[in-house]
């Protein structure tokens, strides 16, 4: 079973939603569309719930060509953000419809709610009406839906969204849990970069309608392919600045120079763009961090164990994350160093060099 | 220790005036009247509840009461459904909507007097358009001034097309505030039109479909100005409804006393009705 998109589009009006899209989507582990709100998750994940037309483009599930399939014969499952259930169905009723419009035997239904109800923990809510639950619980039931119908494929559309943040941490680290050993593809969209990275599996980064890199989640944290692939993965923002190199020195237009190393320092002369992550600039120097940057802060943030100082260095604003509470002085000058070997470098057309 | 003033007194006193004015005075006017007899000249005669025994032993308060039963309960038959079903068929995007609402909305901006005006010219049987062309086009014998059954269906039909839209513009404005989601949801399942229908949109419309059901039985309870208009009560007493009965005792044959007496009976009957219905279509929803 897999879940395959042959060059999808998605067309609303003179407007292409989803640009062309190629990707093979396997079970045995999440995989994630990561992007901002207005990025196209929701519209590729209703293409593949078959709940939008294509406008180009194939879809094919376990070996066959479901472009053509309407929804309810593609057996999925959605969850959505909003907790979706019939308002006027108990909590069993709710996870066992789907089930009853595809004429499954009673003492069969009975038997799949009350497993998908142990696993979510609704065993004494069964009876309930949907508004008599809080969100969780609402939420859970819509999991339950999904769970009981056994189907081949489950889209889960930033569905812990509308939860306050203790229940989604909790919901989150039950959900991997939840479908491992199902057998079903499992899509779930977020915007949230810390959430794909704890789910774990594999993630397609989407910007502006289209896929700019898929793989292991881990690995696009670890490798991204382009700046907006970088920027995704890093809370705060991750730094980006021009650089001139020129033989093995990189110059940042504030005049901070160091030695190239590694593959950097095959690139041929000129113009690129580096982009580094916040905690490779801290405010003690190391073997590694080592290049001198200093500047006056802007901003600063202390979260618990962690400080942030955003500052200015010429005309380029930086922000440097360290383990530790640092005396930073607000209108002050501060020193900061950076390790550049961390640093990613791209070529003026976004794509990545180094 | 606080200081204690009586300014707040002054905050509440033009909604009491309003009330008193528009609702308590006039109230205890008719309370007033409902257990005397006046024959003029600010003459009063003390009848305790006479005029309410004398009413209530009566059969043509019952004949009128059991019209207006009718004529309310045949209207929310066909109104109801009827206009669930156009708010159905309606558009919910694109250029139709502004259409469609203003359409549904015009009826509802005339005045009533003139729909009954209307319906009379329009079904009359010499000159009316309707009343001719059913008389002398179809061959089908319609008069509604002279056969009860023509009456009846006459104002019933001018109820339905004068107020249905509101039931159509409540269940619409039902309609259109259920999430995609939904739907997307019961097609997922696989769920059958009717599924849709009766699992996802009628519970999610039943509070506009509660507030539609009540303000069209209150409406409707107390309709006077277009049956009046139209049929005047008749043929015979066949159309006259309680309201019209009520301003016969009252203006026609001067019983200030009986007249005010119904008016209390009527008004507590509506109220009781209401409240019933509003109880029993929201006791889900409170617990």
């Amino acid at each position: 079973m897999a879940l395959e998109l042959k060059s999808v589009t998605k067309r609303v009006g003179a407007n292409l939603h989803v640009k062309e899209t190629s990707l093979i989507l396997h079970p045995g582990h999440f995989n994630v569309l990561l992007g901002a709100t207005g990025s196209g998750k929701t519209s590729l994940i209703k293409l593949m719930a078959g709940l939008d037309p294509l406008a180009s483009g194939e879809i094919w599930m376990d070996g066959q060509n479901v472009s053509k399939l309407n929804t309810q014969k593609r057996n999925i499952s959605l969850v959505h953000q909003f907790f979706i259930n019939y308002p006027h169905m108990t909590v069993y009723e709710n996870i066992a419809s789907p089930l009853k419009v595809a004429g499954m035997a009673k003492s069969e239904i009975q038997g799949r709610v009350e497993e998908a109800a142990d696993i979510l923990q609704l065993r004494p809510m069964l009876q309930r009406m949907p508004h008599e639950l809080s969100g969780g619980q609402q939420q859970r039931t819509a999991l339950a839906r999904a769970i009981a119908k056994e189907s081949k494929a489950v889209f889960l559309d930033e569905p812990l969204a509308n939860l306050d943040y203790k229940l989604r941490e909790e919901l989150r680290d039950q959900l991997p849990e939840l479908f491992a050993g199902r057998g079903a593809v499992v899509v779930y969209a977020t915007s949230e970069p810390e959430e794909a990275l704890l789910l774990g599996g594999q993630t397609a980064l989407m910007e502006d309608g289209h896929v700019t890199q898929f793989g292991v989640t881990a690995d696009i944290y670890r490798n991204p392919a382009n700046v907006s692939a970088a920027a995704v993965f890093s809370d705060p923002p991750i730094n980006t600045a021009a650089i001139v190199k020129q033989g093995s020195t990189a110059t940042l237009n504030a005049g901070v120079s160091w030695e190239l190393t590694g593959e950097a320092a095959g690139l041929s002369d000129g113009d690129y763009t580096i982009a580094i992550r916040p905690h490779h600039i801290v405010p003690i120097a190391n073997d590694k961090a080592k290049v001198r940057m200093s500047g006056r802060v802007q901003v600063t943030e202390l979260s618990g164990s962690e400080s942030s100082a955003h500052f200015e260095m010429g005309t380029g604003s930086w922000v440097s994350l360290a383990p530790g509470v640092h005396p930073y002085q607000v209108g002050e000058m501060h020193e900061f160093f950076m390790d550049p070997t961390a640093a990613y470098v791209f070529a003026p057309d976004g794509s990545r060099v180094a | 220790m606080k200081t204690v003033n009586q300014k707040a007194w002054f905050f509440v006193l033009p909604v009491l005036v309003l009330v008193a004015f528009n609702a308590l005075i006039p109230m205890m006017t008719v309370v007033n009247y409902s257990v005397q007899e006046t024959f003029g000249n600010n003459v009063f005669l003390w009848q305790g509840l006479d005029w309410f025994q004398q009413l209530l032993t009566e059969e043509r308060f019952y004949k009128a009461l059991g019209r207006q039963f009718m004529f309310t309960g045949l209207i929310l038959i066909i109104e109801i459904p009827l206009g669930i079903a156009i708010a159905l068929a309606m558009p919910r995007q694109g250029i139709w909507v502004p259409v469609c609402l203003v359409l549904m909305a015009l009826p509802m901006l005339i005045p009533w007097n003139v729909v009954g005006a209307m319906w009379n010219i329009f079904t009359l049987p010499d000159i009316g358009l309707l009343g001719y062309f059913l008389n002398n086009v179809l061959g089908i014998q319609y008069d509604m001034t002279q056969d009860p059954i023509a009456a009846w269906i006459t104002i019933i039909t001018m109820d339905v097309w004068h107020w249905t839209s509101l039931v159509v513009l409540l269940a619409y404005a039902g309609l259109v505030s259920i999430p995609d989601a939904y739907y997307q949801a019961a097609k997922i399942d696989g769920a059958s039109n009717w599924s849709v229908f009766r699992f996802i949109q009628l519970p999610k419309m039943k509070p506009v479909l509660t507030i539609a059901i009540l303000l069209r039985f209150m409406d409707s309870f107390n309709i006077y100005t277009e049956p009046f208009v139209l049929t005047g009560g008749g043929p015979g007493n066949s159309t006259t409804l309680l309201s019209i009965d009520l301003v016969k005792r009252a203006l026609g044959q001067f019983d200030l006393g009986p007249a005010a007496a119904m008016s209390l009976i009527y008004f507590a009957i509506t109220l009781l009705v209401s409240w019933l219905f509003y109880t029993l279509m929201t006791k889900d929803d409170l617990n």
